[in-house]
């Protein structure tokens, strides 16, 4: 028997042994942003078991993703912010004040001093510009005492919390301010605030294109040069793959129909007859969600492709190095912050339509969930290492965890504890991998 | 005195760095031809890093004149100098560890598309190509400069100064992290530079590789230039000397020749180690 069981390894040949880390290194996959995902569905999952199969529905992810959308937003900003060894506690108050600024700019300021009344065309795009340079201007104004005055990021981004938090007092006098512009509210995410199916759809074709593209073209690009490129197995189940996702994400989203009350109300105001059942209208994305994709898809493209994300890069590996390479490395800070000032505009207006207006506590601590996000993605406070997907994955992670336990029925103190423990077991496991030499 | 009649390639004339009180170059002249390696040595805190990186722009001097063929120049920072074709080979590298080896190549002066991104082909493309001259055997270009070798890393800190047609090129230890076989690589490229015409500043504690390479050597010591001599007319003996009391031969005592054997009677000791 023991000759036997010892000669049958002998015939195999000595072929590699297939792992599943080395397929993805053959494909150039990280294998970090994998697992991330693999986390995600196995949350997902998990609460869908232990609540009966209720839980992965469309109307909840749908739900899930709106709630995480104003946190990951931010999230692709902190990273670059950490990237480059800095950090910015400001967040949460910034969006809080530009949030206020909407509400009054749309209720008081604009229809009073002004003269833009309810019927002024784009008023809610003037809103929402006043609101990004509200933020670029903060950003730079906390980017250029960090930078050019030598303020630590974190005294700077400490007082701006406070400071700015109280301004929002300042701002509303205390006061709860509602009612916002109706086509400003669709950016929250309501039934009526999304794409839609047949939107749905094209987005989900015009990203499965994308896709595609962008693979072709990077073959091309090193083929034009003589550089080795990836299998074709690999390119083709990447392609495959990512088509796949996007296509059955945009059915899973479509899977979710506008209430019963609103879409009799629908159907009553275009005449339309009621079928049977009730009339179906397939909600789509929720414009969170793809306000939410663009920003990702423009931050991973500037933090990639740009010399600006290079020179962030650069600085946060080595700040020195970025220096003698003639890099203006001060300005690239005020930069970071800028931007990260812009996104806040962005949350707030997110964060400000869902509730049709403002109050003093909106984006109170979001900037703990944004650096906990940024992290748990695999950002380095010891700087030069992090992505942008992988921080919008770890806000996910994060708002699946909470969303979760509150499906389940734990009150918010548990999520807290949970979150908390999560949150260092994923940096431990990271710090835990890297050592081995699995971070590469 | 002059190597050639031409009119140098790079002057700094009367250069003061300080720091705080402490002039760490104090009223430095010093002059480089096309083709010509200047070996700079000097003993640990003489000034040789610190007089470097006034051209160089890491730290600009705080009086003193620079001209790069005849003209005067101003560098404040490492960009100005640049723009003179002046390249620098840190001790440290300068390496941006998380990066790979084309984007360290191309750091601060990156390739780009019609439409500004950054055009990675175009990068790697000439990486492959510079490094093929330094380092035939070198294939990790997609793979941050962490993981590489202390000599791979070399490589690609050379690779950053040689692929811009450095005119002036400083060279702060270069050897001083390699093993023999990547030494003497170094060595076939500074020859080669050399005869390219290039002006080559080598910083180095190797007198042996100063010896080698240099035509003319300076020797600093306490923030002062002690001597600049050809090669051919002094011995290692003579400039260690230089380099440990901070005196030309004919000035030393007997006295000090004698302290300077007492240890082992070797004539010199050993700077290299």
């Amino acid at each position: 028997m023991a000759d036997i069981a010892s000669a049958a390894p002998r015939q195999a040949p000595a072929a590699p042994r297939f792992s599943i880390r080395g397929a993805l290194s053959a494909a150039e996959i990280d294998f970090r942003l994998f697992g991330m995902l693999l986390a995600l569905v196995a949350i997902l999952v998990g609460f869908n078991v232990v609540n009966e199969g209720t839980f992965l529905r469309p109307e909840n992810m749908t739900t899930l993703a709106v709630q995480g959308a104003g946190v990951a937003v931010l999230a692709t900003g902190m990273v670059l912010v950490i990237v480059a060894r800095n950090i910015d506690l400001s967040v949460g108050s910034l969006v809080g004040f530009i949030a206020m600024s909407y509400a009054l700019l749309m209720t008081n300021w604009l229809p009073n001093i002004l003269g833009m009344g309810d019927d002024f065309p784009f008023r809610w795009l003037i809103a929402l510009a006043l609101g990004v340079g509200l933020g670029a201007v903060f950003g730079a104004v906390q980017g250029f005492i960090i930078a050019y005055v030598g303020v630590p990021s974190f005294v700077v981004t400490l007082g701006g919390l406070l400071s700015i938090r109280g301004a929002v007092w300042v701002l509303s006098q205390g006061a709860a301010v509602s009612g916002l512009d109706p086509t400003f509210q669709l950016l929250g995410g309501s039934a009526q605030g999304s794409i839609g199916g047949t939107l749905t759809w094209a987005v989900a074709i015009v990203g499965s294109l994308a896709i595609i593209a962008l693979i072709v073209y990077n073959r091309r690009q090193r083929r034009r040069f003589g550089f080795p490129v990836r299998p074709m197995w690999a390119e083709v189940t990447i392609a495959a793959v990512g088509c796949l996702a996007v296509i059955g994400l945009a059915a899973f989203a479509n899977g979710n129909y506008w209430p019963v009350g609103a879409a009799t109300r629908y159907a009553q105001e275009h005449g339309i007859t009621e079928p049977p059942g009730g009339l179906k209208i397939a909600v789509g994305l929720p414009w969170p969600v793809v306000i939410l994709i663009a920003v990702t898809v423009v931050m991973t493209f500037l933090a990639t492709r740009r010399r600006f994300g290079r020179y962030v890069y650069a600085y946060g590996g080595n700040p020195e190095a970025a220096e003698l390479a003639g890099i203006n490395t001060r300005w690239t800070v005020v930069k970071i912050y800028i931007l990260m000032g812009v996104l806040c505009a962005i949350s707030a207006a997110i964060a400000a339509a869902r509730l049709n207006g403002s109050t003093l506590d909106v984006g109170q601590s979001y900037e703990l969930y944004v650096i906990a996000a940024a992290v748990v993605g695999g950002t380095s406070f010891a700087g030069g290492i992090g992505t942008i997907p992988g921080a919008v994955l770890g806000a996910f992670v994060m708002q699946a965890l909470a969303y979760g336990l509150a499906y389940t029925g734990y009150n918010s103190p548990i999520q807290n504890i949970v979150a908390g423990i999560v949150l260092v077991l994923a940096v431990g496991f990271d710090a835990y991998n890297r050592r081995r030499g699995g971070g590469s | 005195m002059a190597v050639a009649e031409s009119e140098p390639l790079v002057e700094m004339s009367h250069i003061r760095v300080a720091f705080g009180g402490v002039h760490a170059v104090d009223d430095v002249s010093i002059n480089l031809h096309a083709g010509e390696v200047i070996g700079l040595v000097g003993g640990n805190g003489a000034g040789k890093s610190t007089l470097m990186k006034a051209l160089s722009g890491a730290h600009p001097p705080n009086s003193g004149e620079i001209r790069v063929e005849g003209r005067r120049v101003t560098i404040a920072n490492p960009r100005d100098a640049k723009l003179y074709n002046i390249e620098c080979i840190y001790q440290t590298l300068a390496l941006a560890d998380n990066i790979d080896a084309p984007g360290n190549v191309f750091l601060g002066r990156e390739l780009t598309t019609m439409w500004g991104s950054m055009d990675d082909g175009a990068m790697e493309d000439a990486t492959r190509k510079v490094m093929g001259r330094l380092n035939p055997n070198f294939k990790r270009f997609a793979q941050a400069v962490k993981s590489l070798s202390g000599g791979q890393r070399q490589a690609v800190a050379i690779a950053r100064a040689v692929h811009f047609n450095a005119r002036i090129l400083i060279m702060d230890e270069p050897t001083a992290a390699l093993g023999p076989a990547e030494t003497s690589q170094v060595r076939d490229l500074i020859r080669q530079l050399k005869t390219e015409g290039i002006g080559i500043f080598l910083i180095s504690h190797d007198i042996h590789d100063v010896f080698d390479l240099s035509d003319r050597i300076s020797v600093m010591y306490h923030g002062r230039i002690v001597d600049t001599i050809k090669k051919t007319e002094t011995t290692a003996d003579d400039v260690l000397g230089m380099i440990i009391l901070g005196k030309k031969p004919e000035q030393v005592t007997q006295k000090e020749l004698a302290e300077l054997q007492l240890p082992g009677q070797s004539p010199a000791p050993n700077l290299a180690s």
